[in-house]
């Protein structure tokens, strides 16, 4: 039996996505594969790349860590974000890029160490990740192999 | 006797107060269906963390997790109040209800207690009532997002984690049905888990569940979202209510609008009436004494 997977965040149910042959995760101790009759687990998750797959059609979301349960075929996401990866708004991504890389360049030139490091360098990572998703997503071409 | 015109002019000002409130009774009711859909859509992720909560929190494994900061409960010295009203007034007595619970309930401490206020109503209330105001957050508009409700969370969670508050209570209006809406407070910090009962299907995950990377550190990553996921479900709530309380107050000020300019228009008529009655006699006196 294939997988139901739900990706739910605080403010909503983002997806529900039936008949899912393997799910990979971005799990906090590295990436996982789920496949049905998997047993079942809790994992905290880190932000990532989540991607379907079913028989060679794929899709992916980018989720912004959180945790994971997987029991009796049913997965549940609990992102603290989640986005499928042609709902990315690449525009915004890019401001916040940018904004980021220049609160961490004025960071390095004023030498100042605070709480903003940790911040602009989460908002970096954050903003880059979802233009990699979404920039897969678009570009032409056959599906990778792997994940 | 009011006179015909006087009566005239406050029929048109009661038609247009009626005008103003029906208006604002349909923009509340359609607030409020919003405001509950985002009620609703939260409850899925809410419910599933209080699941798995109760269920990690049902057994405690080594020692080292029983200490958890958001879970120790420490001797309180120091209270907090989350103090969540609406914006805006023209709602009922929701706001009074809402401020004279929380004050009630800040007087009732034999502790120090400062007030976080979360909406301008209750900001004002706490202020004029010169009581200790540490923080104030009056920018979240009528569907607040949960980015929104985040800066709350941190305040208080590094507040207690740092021992300046060894309690922390959210006061809020809890959304019961349109017609009513009840203050309520409820205890944030430190963390009573759900009872074991509402694990459910949960019940013994940490024989069943394998645990990436340990039962310890997902119970640490679950604990401040448990915190950010009850500040959100509690604003959404009072959104919810504070657009319901508004529909209803709004419906009264109309029904009564009417009522009165029903009156109105009948005493207009009879003071029309007698005074068409008095000429007529004028005239018909004024006849017969010409005739005499």
């Amino acid at each position: 039996m294939p997988l139901t997977v739900e990706i739910v965040t605080a403010e909503k149910v983002v997806r529900v996505e039936q008949g899912v042959e393997v799910l990979i995760a971005p799990g906090s101790e590295g990436q996982l594969a789920i496949l049905p009759k998997h047993a079942a687990l809790m994992t905290t998750l880190a932000p990532g790349p989540l991607v379907f797959r079913r028989g060679q059609s794929e899709s992916e979301f980018v989720v912004m860590g959180g945790f994971m349960e997987v029991r009796n075929d049913r997965v549940t996401v609990l992102a603290d974000a989640a986005e499928a990866a042609e709902e990315i708004d690449i525009a915004r991504a890019e401001a916040a890029r940018a904004r980021a890389e220049e609160r961490l360049r004025r960071i390095r030139e004023q030498n100042v160490r605070d709480v903003d490091l940790a911040r602009a360098q989460a908002s970096l990572q954050r903003s880059l990740l979802r233009l990699q998703v979404a920039g897969r997503k678009r570009r032409p071409g056959p599906p990778r192999p792997g994940g | 006797m009011p006179t015909i015109r006087q009566i005239k002019r406050r029929i048109t000002s009661v038609k247009s107060s009626a005008k103003i409130t029906n208006a604002l009774q349909l923009v509340a009711a359609s607030k409020m269906r919003r405001a509950q859909d985002r009620a609703t859509q939260a409850r899925p992720y809410a419910e599933k963390l209080r699941v798995v909560l109760a269920g990690l929190a049902a057994q405690p494994g080594g020692d080292e997790e029983a200490a958890h900061p958001l879970l120790v409960n420490r001797p309180a010295k120091a209270v907090a109040v989350i103090h969540v009203t609406p914006n805006r007034g023209l709602c009922g007595g929701l706001n009074s209800n809402l401020n004279r619970s929380a004050v009630t309930f800040v007087a009732d401490q034999k502790e120090p207690a400062s007030v976080v206020a979360v909406g301008k109503k209750g900001r004002d209330f706490f202020t004029r009532a010169r009581l200790n105001v540490v923080a104030s957050f009056t920018e979240l508009g009528d569907y607040p997002t949960q980015a929104e409700t985040l800066g709350i969370s941190r305040l208080v969670m590094d507040d207690f984690l740092a021992g300046t508050v060894d309690r922390v209570y959210i006061s809020f209006a809890e959304f019961i049905s349109t017609a009513v809406q009840r203050p309520v407070v409820r205890q944030l910090l430190p963390i009573e888990p759900p009872p074991a009962e509402e694990a459910g299907d949960m019940a013994g995950v940490r024989q069943d569940y394998l645990f990436e990377p340990s039962p310890a550190v997902v119970l640490e990553r679950l604990l401040p979202r448990f915190i950010e996921m009850q500040i959100y479900e509690a604003v959404l709530e009072s959104a919810a209510s504070e657009q319901s309380a508004r529909m209803v107050a709004m419906k009264n000020a109309t029904d009564n609008a009417l009522e009165i300019e029903r009156e109105l228009t009948l005493t207009y008529n009879k003071v029309r009436q007698e005074q068409i009655t008095k000429e007529l006699l004028d005239i018909v006196g004024g006849a017969a004494a010409l005739e005499a």
